[in-house]
């Protein structure tokens, strides 16, 4: 048993009775759950379930209603989001939301921002070092990201060019450079064929192997989590209906009819085969 | 018999007042490229920049010296309290609800300007040494020299520190997609805030500089349609654009004003925009956004 089952250790992130609502509607209510730092946990739910919104509700841009969220310990409730992103909570997009007009390299680069001197007279005052300061970012990007999401090839190309796979990566790749404690990926495998998922699958556990990154994903392709997260959390309806291993959430009664209707049981078995469900 | 020294003088006074039209030119871009709102009042700040330049040496009697930062500071603080108060709130809401917002922003300090200052032009404390300048044979007004090095040194130093200062990449990450910015770690609200305050320094200075040349009245706000016309032929949101368009105005204008007649300067402008918006309605440089079916 890993030690992700276990609940010994404090976990880096959690949600305690969390509710969002816009007007009349829930989005989410009353859910509670946590994630254990070095896991990988999937967030899952039928289209509607309140998955991104939970995610705007970690990353800052939703405020939600009621309840709190805790990062290592901490309510970051009223903490802004360039904040979040400086403690170490870092997200990709469900729509990829790269620069469009720049490099693959300034993309990655900006993921550093929050942790670079920007002031302007600090940049006139000390051209030397801010010079230096950016060649060894850009000496370090090339050594840990680049290489490691191998993207080498299109380092100095302007995204707007790229095709959609990689795009996905480069905004993994900038994730990534803001050093983060936690990666949130919202969907980081949809519209992808088998083989790119399989990739996408390698270097998330690449990263959370060599540097350590608890990852917390929204993620249709129920073969990919069934494969590599520790620890499944299912929403329906704005709704915790269930948390635990994937084994445990694969032969739940109640995900199987909320989360995949009548025909479920079927479908989860030939997942589990290595096949995509939509 | 084409008299060519009469007609580098004429280039000559187009080049200052397209100098003026590119400050505010890109005062007007740097908004547009931060925060997606249509200025246009930019105008009406410049219309400001000139009277608080006229209260302060001709009302309060401060030295020039002293009047030319005062009003920079106003202006970067009227950019700071606008952006505030009008504009953040505004966020999310349609682009032409805050483009109406910022036209009543305009009606606003023209009728504030009228109260304070009254409805009769004014002339500004002359502080441009009145001493003719010439080029070779050809004469050029002093005022129009003085406004085109200045306007030139400032759009150098802004490209400068747009092109170095590592900061500016964030303005360019806000530009492209703010979510995306927020959660890298950008403020986007600071982001905001500082493109109205160099923004408005940069048109109130410009104010300065275009009532010593015309002198004040409540109307030379009318300066910001000529600015909105070379913004819009440049692309909005490309600088580079805006530096070429505005040269092409200030020259068409000059040579229109001299052999047609005073009459024809806003004419031969808005035939150049007609024009240009036919051939290519994205502007000279602007980027034509292309959408994926």
């Amino acid at each position: 048993m890993s030690k992700h089952d276990g609940h010994a250790s404090q976990p880096i992130l959690s949600i305690e009775n969390l509710s969002l609502k816009f007007g009349g509607i829930d989005a989410l209510s009353n859910v509670s759950f946590s994630v254990q730092p070095g896991s990988i946990t999937a967030l899952i739910g039928p289209n509607g379930a309140g998955k991104t919104s939970m995610f705007n509700c970690i990353s800052g841009f939703y405020k939600p209603f009621a309840g709190d969220i805790r990062f290592q310990g901490n309510s970051i409730r009223q903490t802004p989001p360039p904040l979040r992103a400086k403690l170490g909570l870092a997200r990709s997009f469900q729509n990829i939301a790269l620069f469009r007009g720049m490099t693959v390299l300034d993309n990655i680069k900006l993921g550093r921002h929050s942790h670079i001197e920007n002031n302007l007279f600090h940049g006139l005052l000390y051209r030397g070092r801010a010079r230096r300061e950016e060649q060894a970012l850009s000496a370090e990007i090339d050594r840990e990201i680049i290489s490691l999401l191998d993207i080498a090839h299109i380092r100095d190309e302007p995204v707007a060019n790229l095709p959609y796979g990689l795009r996905k990566r480069v905004e993994l790749a900038r994730a990534l450079a803001m050093r983060p404690k936690i990666l949130l990926l919202d969907e980081p495998v949809a519209g992808m064929n088998r083989e790119e998922t399989e990739e996408i699958a390698r270097f998330i556990l690449k990263v959370r192997e060599e540097w350590g990154v608890t990852v917390l994903m929204v993620e249709h392709d129920m073969g990919m989590v069934m494969d590599i997260s520790d620890h499944v959390v299912v929403l329906s309806f704005g709704k915790l209906i269930a948390a635990g291993r994937p084994q445990e959430i694969q032969s739940n009664p109640d995900v199987i009819s909320a989360y995949l209707g009548a025909d479920a049981a079927g479908q989860l078995k030939r997942a589990d085969a290595g096949e995509v469900v939509q | 018999m084409i008299d060519w020294v009469y007609m580098a003088e004429i280039a000559l006074s187009g080049l200052g007042s397209a100098a003026l039209l590119a400050m505010t030119g890109v005062a007007f871009v740097l908004i547009y490229k931060a925060t997606r709102v249509v200025n246009l009042a930019i105008g009406e700040t410049l219309m400001l920049g000139a009277y608080l330049f006229f209260g302060f040496t001709s009302g309060m009697e401060l030295p020039v010296w002293l009047a030319i930062p005062l009003v920079l500071l106003c202006g970067g603080l009227f950019g700071a309290v606008i952006e505030r108060v009008m504009i953040r709130p505004m966020l999310g809401s349609s682009a032409l609800s805050v483009f109406m917002v910022t036209i009543g922003l305009g009606s606003i300090l023209v009728g504030a300007v009228e109260l304070i200052w009254g409805l009769e032009p004014h002339r500004l404390v002359s502080f441009i040494s009145e001493k003719p300048v010439f080029l070779g044979p050809a004469y050029v007004s002093p005022k129009t020299a003085v406004a085109f090095a200045v306007s030139v040194a400032m759009i150098a130093v802004f490209l400068a520190v747009f092109r170095f200062w590592s900061g500016s990449l964030a303005l360019r990450a806000t530009a492209t997609d703010p979510g995306a910015a927020y959660s890298c770690g950008i403020s986007v609200p600071k982001v905001y805030s500082l493109s109205w305050v160099v923004a408005c320094m940069i048109a109130t200075g410009a104010g300065i500089l275009v009532g010593a040349i015309g002198g004040l009245s409540s109307s030379m706000g009318v300066f910001g349609l000529t600015v909105l016309s070379v913004v819009i032929m440049g692309g909005l949101d490309s600088i580079l654009g805006v530096l070429l368009a505005a040269l092409v105005v200030g020259l068409v204008e000059a040579y229109a004003g001299a052999l047609l007649g005073g009459e024809y300067k806003m004419i031969s402008t808005f035939t150049l925009l007609m024009a240009m918006l036919l051939v290519r309605p994205h502007g000279l440089l602007g980027s034509a956004e292309i959408d994926r079916l």
